[in-house]
């Protein structure tokens, strides 16, 4: 396929995309179960890809994101609740020691900054540790992050172990959509540059890497703080989408699910990352739903089925993925229209693997 | 005085049970190189074991402990056989999404299983009595516990150092593929390091639930996470530094839960104390050095 043809069919499939989003958000569809798969999808789709920058591209095994994603939820939350609202929401500390509120932009840019100095705190004594150690240690940090939160010492900040609720949500579901389309292309950018090589040569091999000029801990460093910074952005959308932030929601089961999405996905693969957190979200919210409620067939109710099974049907699924198809969904590939072309060409190698066969030719 | 005597008894018992789970940690990654992150979940699963079958009619409390610990040790065994072995040749991290794919798997089966509410553990006659020991009551547990760990851990450093399997177990844990050429089973030692580990982890279980009292689908990622620090603490693939990191563990948070003012941050501690010691001894109390190769 031509460049040109490339550059317009990706340009078709995002007009439509966006298209579908603006018919959503302007129909009764608005508050259903797609839509609130669709936002949740592109959140999680952007704290998946920023610890798909970490664990994949950088190959630091970091368990920390859910702490981000806390780190910058409760900034976001803590800067904008309107001050008419702090009264009620701060009950028990007499409306907090926070007393303004500033607009939703750079109360969420301030969420990922301050997810990202935190980062550079952590990443001072953490990135110096080898695989295991780094990921128990990062783990380690966010349960640290979650029980400081809800010290009682600091709750007329942070509201202690109560919820931050009131404070400005989005309207249009085009927003998270938007947000996490600008922070994914930064991050596709940061890939494609020379640090994001220096990346990549870290993740094959540390010492070649080293041996050929690049920093180390530099690139470390910057790798785990840019990666923060994009959790605490998520973070942040995940509490304009959910409308209430608690800390107790924040637990390393949530890392767990960003980094089984990163691998259904496949480790390394920025699409495979956003394609896998949509099917995820969806499949845990929606499509495997009716597993969790009592089912008749042809008159005769079916053993097994009741609240909870859908989780798992849902975990068997994911252990299958991860014990027979280790590679994810999109290997280290990369979605490209070439691909497309080639497997309607000759889908799953069967063109192929019949001229082999037939005539004893190779077909390249 | 007494309550510190108190603090101290409650803390010791605590860190009996971390060092119980701890040694299950320590053995698996001494021998795989693997965060079994389903460990602590696996001891959940024990806890709900011993609910279910103490539920039946009839049945005597032994009978049902005894049931309760060959399930666990069977459940660990499967769970090895299953998510582990077939990636043996895989990256270390596939193996570790493994177990974290586990640890979600049992975590969602229980909550199915249970309908997700917290459950009474059932009372085991005698040691659910109530004592007085240096002038503080207490229940019999918080001494049984502590002796009946170092009875097994005793038992399983004699197992380490005089048994063939022990040797074997020593030898793997030095070098996989060598030992392998030295014709040692590999499958069968990772199968039997992870049969102990359950079977310390079925025995924590019970006791840690007679303590607590109740069982709840995700209760056992905490103390898990605990265990692990104090396996990493006291230096990995080392099992009296296991024992010993979970004692200071148990006792030092008991500490910090006693001033009201830092009591929410006990769990906090047990994390800063890992990043300290990975900071300024990472091989642990004990570990042995690890030369990297090129």
């Amino acid at each position: 396929m031509k460049k040109r043809t490339k550059i317009l069919a990706s340009l078709i499939l995002a007009a439509a995309f966006l298209t579908v989003l603006i018919l959503i958000d302007n129909s009764p569809l608005k508050s259903s179960m797609l839509s609130t798969c669709l936002q949740k999808g592109a959140i999680y789709a952007l704290v998946a890809v920023s610890m798909n920058l970490l664990n994949g591209f950088t190959g630091l095994f970091s368990l920390g994101q859910a702490g981000f994603m806390l780190i910058g939820a409760y900034t976001y939350g803590i800067l904008t609740i309107p001050v008419a609202a702090r009264a009620s929401v701060y009950q028990y500390f007499e409306g907090g020691i926070v007393q303004f509120a500033i607009p939703v932009i750079p109360a969420i840019i301030i969420a990922g900054v301050l997810a990202a100095c935190f980062a550079a705190l952590i990443g001072l004594p953490v990135l110096k540790l080898k695989s295991d150690y780094l990921a128990i240690a990062t783990l380690g940090f966010a349960e640290i992050l979650r029980a400081l939160i809800q010290w009682q010492q600091i709750a007329p900040l942070t509201n202690g172990s109560n919820m931050l609720r009131a404070f400005p949500t989005y309207n249009s579901i085009l927003f998270p959509f938007i947000i996490s389309a600008i922070c994914i292309a930064m991050i596709v950018l940061l890939i494609r540059s020379s640090y994001g090589r220096a990346f990549k040569a870290i993740r094959e091999d540390e010492i070649a890497a080293e041996a050929m000029g690049v920093n180390l801990f530099k690139h470390k460093m910057m790798s785990f703080v840019i990666s923060s910074f994009f959790a605490g952005v998520g973070g942040a959308l995940l509490a304009m989408f959910q409308a209430s932030v608690q800390a107790k929601g924040f637990t390393s089961a949530m890392t767990y699910e960003i980094l089984l999405i990163v691998v259904i996905g496949g480790i390394g693969s920025i699409t495979g990352s956003i394609i896998a957190s949509f099917l995820f979200v969806c499949c845990m919210e929606w499509w495997l739903r009716f597993l969790d409620q009592v089912q008749y067939l042809g008159g005769v109710k079916l053993p097994l089925m009741r609240t909870g099974f859908r989780m798992v049907v849902f975990s068997v699924i994911i252990m299958i993925i991860v014990l027979f198809w280790r590679k994810g969904i999109m290997g280290n590939k990369e979605f490209s229209w070439d691909a497309i072309g080639k497997f309607f060409r000759d889908p799953f190698g069967l063109v192929s693997r019949k001229n082999k066969k037939g005539e004893g030719i190779t077909n390249e | 005085m007494n309550n510190y005597v108190q603090l101290l008894l409650s803390g010791i018992a605590v860190g009996s049970l971390y060092a119980l789970i701890a040694i299950g940690y320590t053995m698996v990654y001494g021998i795989l190189r693997l965060i079994n992150f389903a460990h602590g979940d696996m001891f959940m699963i024990s806890g709900f074991f011993l609910i279910y079958i103490a539920a039946v009619p009839h049945m005597p409390i032994w009978l049902a402990l005894i049931i309760t610990i060959l399930l666990t040790v069977l459940l660990g065994f499967m769970i090895e056989r299953c998510a582990y072995k077939p990636l043996r040749s895989a990256p270390r991290m596939s193996v570790m999404i493994s177990a974290i794919g586990v640890s979600y798997l049992l975590q969602n089966f229980a909550t199915y299983f249970t309908g997700g509410l917290a459950q009474a553990y059932p009372p085991i006659p005698w040691i659910s009595n109530e004592i007085e020991i240096f002038g503080v009551t207490t229940k019999l547990i918080t001494i049984v516990t502590p002796i009946l760990t170092i009875v097994l851990v005793l038992a399983l450093v004699a197992l380490i150092k005089f048994t063939k399997i022990g040797m074997a177990m020593r030898a793997v844990s030095k070098d996989f593929e060598t030992s392998q050429l030295m014709g040692i089973k590999i499958n069968s030692v990772i199968s039997m390091t992870f049969i102990i580990g359950s079977f310390l982890a079925a025995i924590g279980s019970i006791m840690y639930f007679s303590y607590y009292e109740q069982v709840s689908p995700t209760i056992g990622a905490m103390p898990g996470l605990k265990s692990f620090v104090a396996a990493v603490f006291g230096g990995i693939g080392s099992i009296p530094g296991a024992v010993i990191g979970a004692y200071i563990i148990g006792i030092c948070e008991n500490l910090i839960k006693s001033y009201p003012a830092i009591a929410d941050l006990s769990n906090a501690f047990t994390f800063i104390l890992l990043i300290v010691i990975l900071i300024c001894k990472p091989n642990g109390l004990f570990g042995e050095k690890l030369s990297e190769k090129v």
